[in-house]
């Protein structure tokens, strides 16, 4: 029993990373119609800036912030030289675009950093424990990151839905041509689109980046969880990336934890383990497919 | 004489908006029925849904006696079912003769010989040759239809629809966009292939339709107001309320 | 028509002298290379019919590449072991046997994966196809058996009655034989009525469907027809290297497939072997210098999409216009 209430929080706590890659992704998606396969990438660029940072400096605080500058210029950057040129290509040119961005970003961090890890140690608030229930101590970080994860999750609904810019962000997820013809700085929203996406790949980096290992390759991992969340929840639809991205942070989480022994039950261990962790890692997948074959277009499709 | 086409209560909606609201009309072998209406009446989702491209709510279509209500859209073809579209719909990367190759292969509902060589299947390339003789297309077989001009593309996809031998044609605004030297070549054209099949003419142009149509049917908001011949209803009260007093205005 | 056919027939020529002149100047990885070029040309080939002539853009065209490569791998590890696969198919090492089998099963792979991925479209149906690629990479890394995350070693290249498959040469030439087989099998299809349907549906979906065509059913044989193609270079190409892997399905490896078929031209015969070819030494060569050979090839790539339409070969065909 507190195994499960200790692996649902873990489960929450990988839902709220995927999460905050995946609002960024899907607005970008849903806004400029690009699919971004570098946004991984973005997730990796905070991570490293942070860690590096942190173990400069010995601030935690410090590498939050440089891993946001670092996401949020960087972004920039990469908005301005590469994104702008995709809005009118195909999705074929998108992809490959955004693959070659992969190439570049992974083969720079090497250059840079090596291909060793980084690891960073905890601040002294986080390095403890909290028991919520009784017998279930659990790191205070980890909580620090559910709670980060669900501050941002109010204030994008906050800001989708109760000011001028969300209004934009929601017209232009659903009907592109509207905001076009609206006569908005459309060139400007995009930019500032994508460069929220990249903050808040940025932000998932620098949170994720004490409790995984910062490495060359990182963002390649997650980015495939990301999308799978984002198709879920429907393109677009930042409510859709939450429910989705919640729900499959405990999905495979729990699979993870569990199948594996469940399975070494009625066959034997090193097969049972092998196979358990498989599964386990095409769970998301299969929940996709699954999910697609009853509606095509996502849970939350955004666009008619 | 039994209808080709039959429509009754037909009826689709999008959200809280009704697009057809109990829509009924027939077309009858050999006739050419026009529908006429002010934009935003619901005409192109009644074509949508004759062609299964929507499912309606509610209502029955009949297609040479067979209830097509349910059926995809390839099956309705098969049935006898042609269509043009409004904005023309061609494939832009290949010849005229090429699109019409296409249409004629089609008819046999198309087919998955994986080695035989298009190229020299003479009975294809002859009938669309001797298709293309007798148009207004004639100079054109070997032209990109990307390249074709705006009446010309009209043309042809009138040429591909027919060359389906369909029962039943749809035509989704044949002359939008034609000027006047075009839609009386449009004109003649649909004259010309009356009798080879009964049409559905959706039209704003009145000229072209009270040229071509046996019978009209007025739709307005979603609903029939009015059905007859080009007479009556260009005497009906309702009908110059609703629609032909905006013409005029 | 007469001037491709003899171009084809040079460059086939030029092919098979291969490994005579890695002899003479003593470059013996010249074949390999050239050998593995070939096969992924087989499969960005196969990647381009439905990609380039059918417009569908699947992400998990490595998924029947390593399936193919995994039958062979197999029904190999059966052979050596002298057990049967599910306990009733026994092992074999004739390439005979094992080719067909390979591309059957890929096929009907593809057949699965095709019908439920083909009723979505757009980014959806990238995704899904990625998804089903991924599912495919963890399946064959769970399974102990067959090596899990290290693979199968095929220790000895399956057989064809006659031939010596040790000879390194001789591997080569029927890589090649294939390789040309292919390329005519893909010619003919593009030009045979059916492939003028599926070209029509890429141009206009709707418009084919307007005509009486049921594209879905078009749409799923192609993609069937494509993961064969991939099924059977993914066979040859473990016959090649003598080695299955799940590396072979992971999904960066249907990046690259797709990327072969950008570089080379999309839509076109000859330009996915070609992208093959200028990606696999672009690689080779760049990875003899530095290890960061990822970083150039990436900007290549990147440049070449964001600046240039049709590839290499509309690279080639604008020198030949040129010169004329």
């Amino acid at each position: 029993m507190i195994l499960l209430f200790e692996q649902l929080l873990n489960g929450l706590q990988y839902g709220v990373t995927l999460f905050l890659l995946a609002a960024g992704l899907t607005l970008i998606f849903g806004i400029m119609g690009v699919i971004n396969l570098a946004h991984g990438a973005l997730y990796m660029v905070g991570a490293f800036a942070a860690s590096w940072v942190a173990i400069q400096t010995g601030s935690f605080w410090g590498g939050l912030v440089a891993g946001l500058v670092a996401s949020g210029l960087i972004g920039l950057v990469v908005e301005t030289a590469v994104i702008r040129r995709l809005y009118a290509r195909d999705h074929l040119d998108q992809v490959l675009a955004t693959f070659a961005l992969i190439l570049i970003f992974n083969q720079t961090t090497v250059l840079i950093f090596g291909r060793q890890p980084l690891f960073t140690t905890l601040p002294e608030i986080f390095s403890g424990s909290v028991e919520i229930i009784p017998g279930l101590p659990y790191p205070t970080y980890r909580l620090f990151v559910i709670a980060v994860g669900l501050a941002v999750a109010l204030g994008l609904y906050f800001l989708i839905n109760k000011t001028r810019i969300g209004m934009l962000v929601r017209a232009g997820a659903t009907n592109r041509q509207m905001v076009r013809a609206l006569g908005v700085n459309i060139q400007g929203l995009y930019t500032a689109v994508f460069a929220l996406g990249a903050l808040l790949a940025g932000l998932a980096g620098v949170m994720a980046s004490p409790i995984v290992s910062v490495q060359v390759g990182m963002g390649d991992e997650i980015i495939l969880a990301t999308f799978v969340v984002v198709v879920i929840g429907g393109v677009g639809s930042v409510k859709g990336a939450f429910v989705a991205g919640i729900v499959l942070g405990l999905f495979d989480t729990m699979l993870r934890a569990f199948l594996p022994a469940t399975l070494q039950q009625v066959m034997p261990g090193p097969e049972a383990q092998a196979l358990g962790v498989g599964i386990s890692s095409m769970g998301i997948y299969l929940m996709m497919a699954l999910v697609l074959l009853v509606r095509p277009r996502g849970l939350f499709a955004a666009r008619g | 004489m039994s209808p080709v086409l039959d429509i009754a209560g037909l009826v689709k909606t999008f959200g809280g908006l009704t697009a057809t609201d109990h829509v009924s009309l027939t077309v009858d072998t050999g006739e050419i029925h026009a529908l006429i209406g002010p934009n935003g009446a619901g005409k192109s989702t009644l074509i949508n849904q004759i062609c299964g491209e929507i499912i309606p709510n509610a209502g029955q279509i009949h297609l040479a006696g067979r209830d097509v209500t349910r059926l995809p859209p390839a099956g309705r073809v098969a049935l006898g079912l042609g269509r043009t579209f409004q904005i023309t719909s061609l494939l832009d990367d290949m010849t005229v003769r090429e699109n019409l190759g296409l249409a004629i292969q089609a008819r046999e509902g198309g087919n998955f010989r994986i080695f035989d060589r298009a190229a020299k299947r003479n009975e294809v390339w002859d009938e669309a040759d001797s298709v293309l003789a007798g148009s207004a297309l004639s100079a054109r077989a070997g032209v990109k239809v990307a390249d074709l001009a705006h009446g010309e593309k009209k043309q042809l996809e009138l040429l591909m629809a027919l060359s389906q031998r369909p029962r039943v044609l749809l035509l989704d605004e044949p002359m939008a966009g034609l000027g006047h030297v075009e839609s009386q070549q449009m004109i003649e054209a649909l004259n010309a292939a009356r009798g080879e099949c009964a049409m559905l003419l959706v039209e704003h142009d009145m000229e072209a339709v009270f040229a071509l149509a046996d019978r009209i049917s007025v739709l307005v908001y979603g609903r029939i107001i009015a059905a007859g011949t080009a007479e009556e209803i260009r005497a009906n009260p309702a009908v110059r309320e609703a629609y032909l007093g905006e013409e005029d205005a | 028509m007469k001037r491709d056919n003899l171009v084809l027939l040079a460059v086939l020529i030029l092919l098979a002298l291969v490994p005579f002149a890695a002899e003479f100047t003593g470059q013996s990885s010249w074949t390999k290379l050239v050998g593995q070029a070939l096969i992924y040309g087989m499969a960005a080939a196969s990647l381009n019919f439905i990609l380039g002539y059918g417009g569908m853009v699947s992400f998990g065209h490595a998924a029947f590449f390593g399936i193919g490569g995994y039958v062979v791998g197999i029904l190999y590890h059966h052979f050596d072991a002298g057990t049967a696969f599910l306990g009733i198919i026994p092992g074999t090492d004739q390439m005979l046997v094992t080719l067909p089998a390979a591309v059957l099963v890929a096929g009907l792979a593809a057949a699965l994966v095709g019908a439920l991925s083909l009723r979505t479209g757009g980014v959806q149906f990238i995704m899904i196809t990625l998804a089903f690629a991924q599912m495919f990479f963890f399946l064959f890394i769970s399974l102990k058996t067959y090596g899990g995350e290290d693979g199968i070693m095929v220790r000895r290249t399956n057989a064809l009655p006659g031939l010596n498959m040790k000879d390194k040469a001789t591997l080569y030439w029927v890589v090649l034989a294939f390789a040309a087989a292919y390329y005519l099998f893909l010619r003919r299809l593009v030009r045979s009525s059916f492939g003028q349907i599926i070209a029509g549906i890429r141009q206009n979906e709707r418009r084919m469907a307007a005509m009486g065509i049921s594209t879905l059913r078009y749409k799923l044989y192609a993609f069937i027809l494509s993961g064969m193609g991939a099924g059977l270079a993914g066979a040859l190409m473990v016959n090649f290297l003598r080695f299955a892997s799940p590396d072979m399905m992971h999904w960066t490896r249907s990046g690259e497939l797709m990327v072969m078929v950008i570089l080379g031209g999309v839509g076109t015969l000859a330009g996915p072997f070609i992208g093959a070819g200028a990606l696999f030494t672009l690689e080779t060569t760049l990875a003899r210098y530095t290890e960061h050979w990822m970083l150039p090839v990436g900007i290549l790539l990147l440049v070449v999409v964001l600046t240039s339409k049709g590839g290499l070969m509309a690279l080639i065909a604008k020198l030949k216009g040129g010169a004329k």
